[in-house]
């Protein structure tokens, strides 16, 4: 499987040509100075926005095409996005914070926890599954915004700077979480960063904006 | 050698003339709002102390309104408890047919409506809000009376085992049932107001977040926007609540007023504490409107209540936002 974007992005006034492709089991990493697109990108590839002109296709599947008026919405792209800010529901504790997606999907309540304890634990998060989104450190958040997005088993999973919002200390711990976590994920990656470390720890291809 | 600890020093502003002037002048009307408040609550007060000075807790709690003869024989005797369930089960009724549709309507002006349909839409809800209650009461009584006295016959029919909903004759006009039914439509537009407004300043970041991790746009209101908006939806609904319990000429075009307390909203009896004065002022004795008086002074604090509750929820609602 691989993901393909060719074309232009943008939104609002901003706008600006994209061209990359990535296999499964890859991880491309997008870089380059604010403002220049790449959470634009990123937000293409997950529907959140629309492509300009171009296409985005997913294997054989094409998710976004001008030209053709086709537009797949975003619930129906398999997608996943782990946002630099978070983005917990702050009403909600982190067991229905992982499983909303699940439940989005259809899932029953039952399946739908179980599967979100098992993505807990694979973040380090085992036995906080009750606790509200202000209680967890900056870093815990951000291990409970990755662990929402893996529990879908997405095609394809989107890290809009994941350790950008995040103390020194909980950078790195996650840092060394990541790389254990991608390798075992089977889908496309996209990583969006501005540190070259990550780019060379994490990523096997990449793009500079 | 003592160390010595360093205060704050406090930070004293020089305000310009015209500053001096335009602070005294908002100042003044702000203030002039609250002495209007507080001389009204005082006029009743004044010309109803004298009831309360009679009747003490029994005026809130009795259920008789009589007049009496002037004379020891028939003894006056007001009491506005029937009027004060009247207002409440008509409010409640109101708030019950109204929120969910405020909730509906406001839902889809801010999230599915298109541009063109928006603003017109809006645009009549503002409009529908400024009509005056008595066309609302000429409407109720010729329109909305036939048809609802038929939806309330149905209602009795299918859900006569629940208490409620059981009357003591079947006649179905001037219910509370109805009158809910009319202040529902009045209470609408405010409440529907509130939550677009409150509906609109959900945050976007909240919901990229429900979509990116699939969620569908009903989604997304369901998890970000309607959590987010509760506090002051409840603050939109009790607005209306206050407008509903001080409504006059619309409920007593279509509600019976009788002195029973009545929780059966299909039986044609019932009334508010707003149209009991509007029905008794004109021909009231000198006592007697010193009663409706007091009535007036207990309607106006449940009513001040309702409203600074409804105030401080829906600013407890903007500043979480």
């Amino acid at each position: 499987m691989s993901l393909q974007l060719h074309g232009a992005v943008g939104r609002g006034a901003f706008h600006r040509d994209a061209s990359l492709s990535v296999n499964d089991g890859d991880v491309l990493a997008i870089t380059g100075p604010n403002g220049s697109g790449k959470s634009t990108i990123l937000h293409t590839i997950a529907g959140l926005v629309s492509l300009l002109h171009g296409t985005l296709k997913c294997n054989d599947d094409i998710w976004d095409a001008p030209a053709n008026q086709m537009f797949i919405q975003s619930e129906k792209r398999s997608c996943a996005v782990v946002f630099q800010d978070v983005r917990l529901f702050p009403h909600m504790n982190v067991i229905s914070n992982v499983a909303y997606g699940l439940r989005a999907h259809g899932v029953n309540k039952q399946q739908a926890h179980a599967q979100s304890l098992e993505a807990l634990s694979q973040v380090g998060l085992h036995g906080f599954e009750f606790r509200a989104p202000h209680e967890l450190s900056g870093g815990e958040q951000q291990r409970v915004a990755l662990a929402r997005a893996l529990v879908l088993k997405p095609r394809v999973m989107l890290l809009d700077e994941p350790f950008a919002a995040i103390d020194a200390g909980s950078r790195t711990a996650l840092r060394q979480l990541m790389p254990e976590v991608l390798a075992t994920f089977p889908g496309v990656t996209v990583l969006v960063s501005h540190d070259p470390a990550d780019v060379e720890s994490l990523a096997n291809s990449h793009l500079a904006l | 050698m003592s160390e010595t600890v360093p205060t704050q020093r406090d930070i004293v502003i020089r305000r310009g003339t015209a500053d001096k002037v335009f602070r005294t002048f908002i100042a003044s009307g702000a203030m002039l709002s609250l002495v209007v408040l507080g001389l009204i609550a005082g006029f009743l007060l004044f010309r109803g102390f004298e009831i309360f000075k009679d009747f003490g807790l029994s005026f809130i709690t009795g259920t008789q309104w009589d007049a009496g003869s002037g004379d020891a024989s028939a003894p006056a005797k007001f009491g506005i408890a029937a009027m004060l369930v009247g207002s409440v089960v008509t409010a409640v009724i109101a708030l019950c047919v109204a929120v969910p549709f405020a909730i509906a309507v406001s839902l889809f002006l801010e999230y599915y409506a298109p541009h063109f349909i928006r603003k017109p839409l809006t645009a009549v809800l503002d409009l529908v809000a400024a009509i005056p209650s008595v066309i609302y009461g000429i409407w109720g009584y010729t329109i909305l009376m036939p048809k609802a006295s038929g939806w309330a016959k149905s209602l009795n029919s299918w859900f006569d085992w629940i208490w409620i909903f059981k009357v003591p004759a079947p006649i179905f006009d001037r219910s509370p049932f109805i009158a809910g039914l009319l202040l529902a439509l009045m209470v609408l537009p405010i409440t529907t107001s509130v939550a677009r407004e409150v509906y609109s300043q959900a945050p976007r970041d909240q919901i990229d977040a429900a979509y990116g991790l699939g969620g569908t746009k009903w989604g997304a209101i369901r998890t970000v926007v309607m959590p987010f908006g509760r506090s002051g939806l409840v603050g939109g609904a009790m607005l209306g609540l206050g407008r509903a319990l001080g409504e006059t000429v619309a409920v007593y075009l279509v509600l019976n007023l009788v002195f029973k307390v009545n929780f059966q909203i299909l039986a044609s009896a019932g009334g508010n504490v707003a149209s009991l004065i509007a029905t008794r002022f004109g021909e009231a004795t000198p006592y007697e409107l010193k009663a409706l008086m007091a009535a007036g002074l207990v309607l106006f604090l449940v009513t001040l209540a309702v409203n600074a509750t409804a105030t401080y929820i829906v600013s407890r609602s903007r500043s979480a936002a």
